[in-house]
């Protein structure tokens, strides 16, 4: 076991090295970062004394060296269009995400969950097919979709939702929604399959024999015990979401790392998508590894392939 | 009459052009059709639009549809802000979307099949590599990943391909590599060896063709989620450039006018629906039908 987390964390470590350089030399093909920080009328001695300034004459691997080790230490560059720290518009930020998301989980759990344990309790029943055509529908619209006609409905027609910004609770409904809906419809599906692979089991069948009510098989003897897959997956989906930030928070106008991500891509403002693109990959490898090393934990077979 | 029969259920069954008649007509109705339908849209949409996709007209412009009291009879599902044909705009962007669509699985799956075939049948340190490889590209925020690349590569239709298919070969070559470890072990290939074939020819005549199956469930359920994803970054303004139609970007500019005119975001938001949810639909037919072993997936 010990040496199995050992190997997973030098392979994530090579992942997010990987992912670094490949940011970083993308970014510098794409053009000469020295003329987004020169003033329209600078000379070309002016732009060699940013150059030199910046330490950006020196060649691409002893740049790269100086990035990354300033990025372990939390210095990411200043913002081109900001003209501040990156890493403080980060934690700007990321907190907003955070809040963003823990309320999309909320309605992932609140409205998939009951789903997924329903439909499998009434297999085949009316019910069961509503939940099945609702993960269906989960995977085939586009979560930018969603949003957009929430805003229509909610917003434009009946007007009782704001559309953008974050103050009260109002706020959050719609963009945790829209967030919330893909893992809505997989928590939906893997919950009733979970599920039916309980209700399936020896020691349902002697409970239902000993005369448990169905409540209580359902809830107690059942539920339970097809928890433990749904669990480990919500936290795989908690970064899945981190995907959908970029074009939720730009629908309803919200605040956070994915806003950031947009908003600094259009200024061409390299250090900042440089720095969300890292922390963002690296948070998602961090979670893969967690889960990871948790199935190991619970399945001793995936340790040892 | 009597000796005519066996011949011609051979013909369905043996011949290539048969089997694939019997495989269309077999598949379910509903998302066959569809596709069918926004397939030709794709190839002939055009010809086929009633209007110009990009011609402006402004006293029509937010032209509710013809149903509705001020709709007009010419323009179907209503006009947008610069009064240009919605449906043809539909029709039209089905060519981006599904061409985008094809064109990345195509080059995902083929250089999938590639990595899959090359770390399952050579092994060893390829294997190795190429799995490392794999275990990175899988755990990057794709979506992320994918914008930053078009924001700098810049936006383009083949940018697009090839930054989607960067991203998306992986997952194929994943599922298909442990596909290749199975067959590896079979008879047929040992014959080969001992035959004296070649490793190239082992991996291109004996083991690819065992494992099209599996890439052509593959390649239908990843459809949907390129399509989708295609939509997302034209959504951001990264996709094919304007005034090309791209129903992503279509939503997008139609958010601005949510308060007037509903029918700008909700018509390309159900072809999106449409078209995926087929495609989801026909993956999951074909996945039962070709490959029971895939079920789990």
């Amino acid at each position: 076991m010990k040496r199995y987390i050992v190997i997973r964390l030098i392979q994530a470590g090579i992942t997010i090295i990987g992912i670094s350089m490949i940011v970083f030399l993308l970014t510098h093909l794409s053009g000469d970062p020295v003329m987004l920080m020169a003033p329209q009328n600078a000379t070309e001695e002016d732009l060699q004394a940013i150059r030199k300034d910046r330490g950006l004459d020196k060649p691409i691997y002893v740049q790269y060296y100086r990035y990354i080790t300033g990025a372990v230490q939390g210095d990411f560059g200043e913002s081109l269009r900001w003209k501040m720290p990156a890493i403080e518009m980060f934690w700007d930020r990321f907190p907003n995400t955070v809040k963003l998301s823990t309320a999309a989980m909320i309605f992932a759990f609140l409205f998939g969950l009951p789903t997924g344990i329903y439909s499998a309790v009434k297999m085949g029943g009316k019910f069961d097919n509503f939940g099945k055509t609702f993960a269906l529908l989960g995977q085939a619209l586009p979560g930018f979709w969603v949003g957009v006609m929430l805003i229509l409905v909610f917003s434009a027609e009946l007007k009782w939702l704001p559309t953008s910004g974050m103050g009260s609770w109002k706020n959050y409904l719609m963009p945790a929604f829209t967030m919330g809906w893909y893992t809505m419809a997989a928590m939906t599906r893997l919950s009733r399959s979970a599920m039916l692979d309980v209700l399936d089991s020896e020691y349902i069948k002697l409970a239902r024999i000993k005369g448990v009510s169905e409540f209580w098989v359902v809830l107690k003897h059942a539920f339970r015990n097809a928890m433990a897959p749904v669990v480990t997956v919500t936290a795989l989906q908690f970064v899945v979401m981190l995907n959908g930030t970029m074009i939720i928070e730009t629908i309803f106008n919200w605040p956070g790392l994915g806003r950031l991500i947009v908003d600094a891509i259009f200024a061409r403002d390299y250090p900042v998508v440089q720095m969300c693109v890292l922390i963002s990959s690296s948070l998602f490898v961090l979670v893969n590894l967690a889960v990871d090393i948790l199935y190991a934990y619970i399945d001793p077979r995936i340790r040892y392939q | 009459m009597t000796a005519n029969a066996p011949a011609k259920k051979t013909f369905w069954k043996r011949h290539w052009l048969g089997k694939t008649l019997v495989t269309i007509w077999q598949a379910p109705k509903f998302p066959t059709i569809i596709l069918l339908v926004f397939i030709i849209f794709g190839l002939f949409g055009k010809a086929i639009a009633p209007h110009d996709p990009n011609k402006t007209s402004f006293k029509d412009s937010l032209t509710p549809p013809s149903w509705m009291e001020t709709g007009k009879m010419t323009y179907l599902l209503g006009t947008d802000h610069l009064g240009r044909d919605i449906l043809s705009r539909i029709i039209v962007g089905a060519g981006v979307s599904l061409q985008i669509g094809v064109m990345v699985v195509a080059f995902a799956g083929l250089i999938g099949s590639l990595v899959a075939c090359l770390a399952g049948y050579i092994g060893g340190r390829t294997d190795m590599i190429l799995s490392r490889l794999l275990d990175m590209v899988l755990s990057m925020p794709f979506l992320i990943v994918a914008v930053t690349l078009a924001a700098i590569l810049g936006a383009s239709k083949w940018n697009l391909i090839i930054i989607l298919a960067a991203v998306a070969w992986a997952w194929y070559a994943r599922v298909l590599r442990s596909e290749v470890l199975r067959l590896k072990e079979g008879d047929f290939v040992r014959l080969a060896v001992v035959a004296g074939a070649s490793k190239a020819r082992i991996m291109l005549r004996h083991i690819f063709p065992n494992i099209v199956n599996s890439l052509v469930v593959l390649a239908t359920l990843n459809l949907g989620t390129v399509i989708i994803a295609e939509a997302s970054l034209s959504f951001l303004g990264l996709g094919v450039p304007p005034p090309a139609p791209a129903w992503g970007s279509m939503i997008s500019e139609g958010r601005n006018y949510i308060g007037q005119a509903w029918w700008l975001c909700v018509w390309p938001g159900v072809a999106i629906l449409l078209v995926v949810l087929s495609f989801n639909l026909l993956g999951d037919w074909l996945r039962v039908r070709l490959d029971p072993k895939f079920r789990q997936i």
